[in-house]
């Protein structure tokens, strides 16, 4: 435990170019994931980056199988996910169990093809789990530009996709494409969660998609501030997560999930204490009011 | 008499067999409050899907401010009927009005910010909502929720406003501010007002004509002339009694399709 908190060899390793190489994409998918998070929470979609996860896990073992980039077998299953459940899951009564659905299916079948897989078994535990010191310069790259595509993506439809997330009805009133922006969006979910997949694992993709905005929605109510929040505390999580866990060389997901949960904590209890204050301060208002009122009469 | 800002011409919607109304001519002028009133499954809501532009006329044509009803109309605003908000929704009051200036435009919006801000603080402050404008939505009450939906709505000044139940559940006091918010934007800027509701009475001040839709029938005239005993029985097709107590109208009649008290539609029915 105490090999937790030494920093000189901490130190020695953020030297190494491996880890520094990790701690980029892990900037990279903080940036990704703090950006769409909120929206996600919006829009409920927590358990679809769940399930699209489990089906980027599916891809990478397929990938793995057929020895192509388990980066594109990842990508390839996340966007066949987000396809699949913005098709699917049309109605919202009927989603939440497309996703099961989808989720435990995609889950057994990359099960099997683990099993047919006869490389390093660390491989294997990988992708379920993350391994982030496994980041090669071209999957670094290939990180880059999806990065940049999801952003600049979201960029174009931010306002519309805002408009049809918060307030349908109206949205579609005025003339927004809300069928077409539902897939788009699945779909930059699928490709964020596919890098998430590389760097936290399948299983714990939810950590960095959506606690931090989950978090943030606690703190402000004004979508740009949760926004800019949620890229912070993505950010704290990912690089914190990393850096966490060099010394021990302990698994990165705990100290990315533990971080990530630690700050989700924190929100929920100063938004606890602020409303305690707002209900304080109304109260005392309305007995003041009260007062001359009853005067009145 | 003028080109009307709503030109609505042997205007028939059916789905499949049914015939929700058929044969309907209606002229809308600028400035002019019409209600829109019927049992559920009359079509009322229907008539506002098909003139915001997101249902096709089976038969007859319709025209908005000189143009096809056509998605995302600029000179078309629209009131929703109040629905819950999620309380941790990452959305304030200026956001909500702040969509409907450019909430259907590409891209974030940066430049003109500043403009953007004194243009949403303005028409918060016409519709009073101060004080809890940049609460997060899902905190507000209906009626304060309401009030910022007509914001949102006028925000880009429509020369037709689209209301459909706006004053459902909301308490009597907010139904008046309500609807005295609107009819303010009809006289002042001639706005022309098509408001579908299941109860006549909180507008019944402001209203000039009532279009009555009943089981594919319908009237259009003043509230007099069609919020009548007679009128209203042959619509019904049975014995309807219209009293008026107060300067309010009641309808009376022996069909439970007169209990008109919930509100079943949406026009975003079809979303999500």
């Amino acid at each position: 435990m105490d090999k937790l908190f030494d920093f000189e060899l901490t130190a020695r390793l953020l030297g190494l170019d491996f880890v520094q190489m990790a701690l980029l994409a892990a900037a990279v998918l903080g940036l990704v994931a703090g950006t769409l998070g909120p929206l996600i929470v919006m829009r409920r979609m927590s358990f679809a980056v769940h399930g699209t996860a489990e089906l980027a896990f599916t891809g990478a073992a397929a990938a793995l199988l057929l020895g192509i980039g388990v980066s594109y077998g990842a990508l390839l299953g996340a966007v066949v996910a987000a396809l699949l459940l913005g098709l699917l899951g049309g109605r919202e009564s009927e989603r939440d169990s497309v996703i099961g659905v989808i989720l435990s299916f995609g889950l057994g079948l990359g099960v099997l093809l683990l099993w047919f897989y006869e490389g390093r078994a660390s491989n294997k535990f990988g992708i379920l789990v993350g391994q982030i010191v496994a980041v090669e310069p071209q999957d670094l790259t290939a990180l880059l530009v999806a990065a940049v595509v999801v952003l600049v993506v979201l960029g174009l439809i931010y306002r519309p996709l805002l408009f049809a997330s918060v307030d349908p009805g109206v949205a579609v009133a005025r003339g927004v494409p809300v069928h077409l922006l539902s897939p788009l969006f699945a779909v930059l979910v699928g490709i964020a969660t596919a890098l998430g997949v590389q760097i936290v694992g399948a299983l714990l993709v939810v950590a960095l998609m959506v606690t931090p905005a989950a978090a943030a929605a606690r703190l402000t109510a004004s979508p740009l501030r949760a926004t800019v929040l949620a890229v912070v505390f993505a950010e704290i999580a990912a690089i914190g997560g990393i850096v966490l866990s060099l010394a021990p060389g302990a698994p990165v997901s705990f100290f990315v999930t533990a971080i990530s949960f630690t700050i989700y904590l924190v929100c929920r209890l100063v938004a606890y204490v602020r409303g305690r204050e707002r209900r304080g301060a109304v109260d005392a208002v309305s007995a003041a009011s009260a007062v001359p009122a009853a005067h009145q009469r | 008499m003028s080109r009307g800002v709503v030109e609505i011409e042997g205007a028939g919607l059916r789905f499949g067999d049914r015939v929700l109304w058929s044969g309907l001519d209606l002229d809308v002028q600028p400035g002019e409050f019409l209600a829109v009133l019927g049992p559920n499954g009359s079509g009322k809501t229907s008539l506002l899907r098909v003139l915001l532009g997101l249902q096709s006329l089976s038969a007859g044509e319709a025209r908005v401010v000189g143009k096809a009803p056509g998605r995302g109309n600029r000179k078309v605003g629209y009131i929703p009927q109040q629905r819950a908000m999620d309380e941790q929704l990452t959305l304030r009051g200026t956001d909500l009005v702040g969509l409907g200036l450019d909430g259907d435009r590409w891209g974030f919006g940066l430049l003109g910010a500043g403009k953007r801000r004194r243009r949403i603080a303005e028409l918060v402050e016409s519709v009073g909502a101060e004080s809890y404008a940049s609460s997060a939505v899902g905190r507000l009450s209906g009626g304060e929720q309401q009030r910022l939906r007509v914001a949102q709505a006028l925000i880009g000044e429509p020369e037709v406003l689209l209301c459909d139940e706006p004053l459902a559940s909301l308490d009597l006091t907010h139904q008046r501010v309500v609807s005295e918010l609107i009819d303010r934007r009809r006289r002042e800027a001639g706005t022309a007002v098509l408001f579908v509701t299941h109860e006549i009475n909180p507008i019944l001040s402001y209203v000039d004509r009532v279009l009555y839709l009943v089981n594919g029938q319908f009237r259009i005239g003043t509230p007099d002339e069609v919020m009548n005993s007679q009128t209203l029985s042959e619509l019904y097709r049975t014995r309807v009694e219209v009293l008026r107590v107060g300067g309010q109208i009641h309808v009376a009649g022996a069909q439970s399709a007169l209990c008109e008290d919930e509100v079943h539609h949406h026009v975003d029915e079809r979303v999500s």
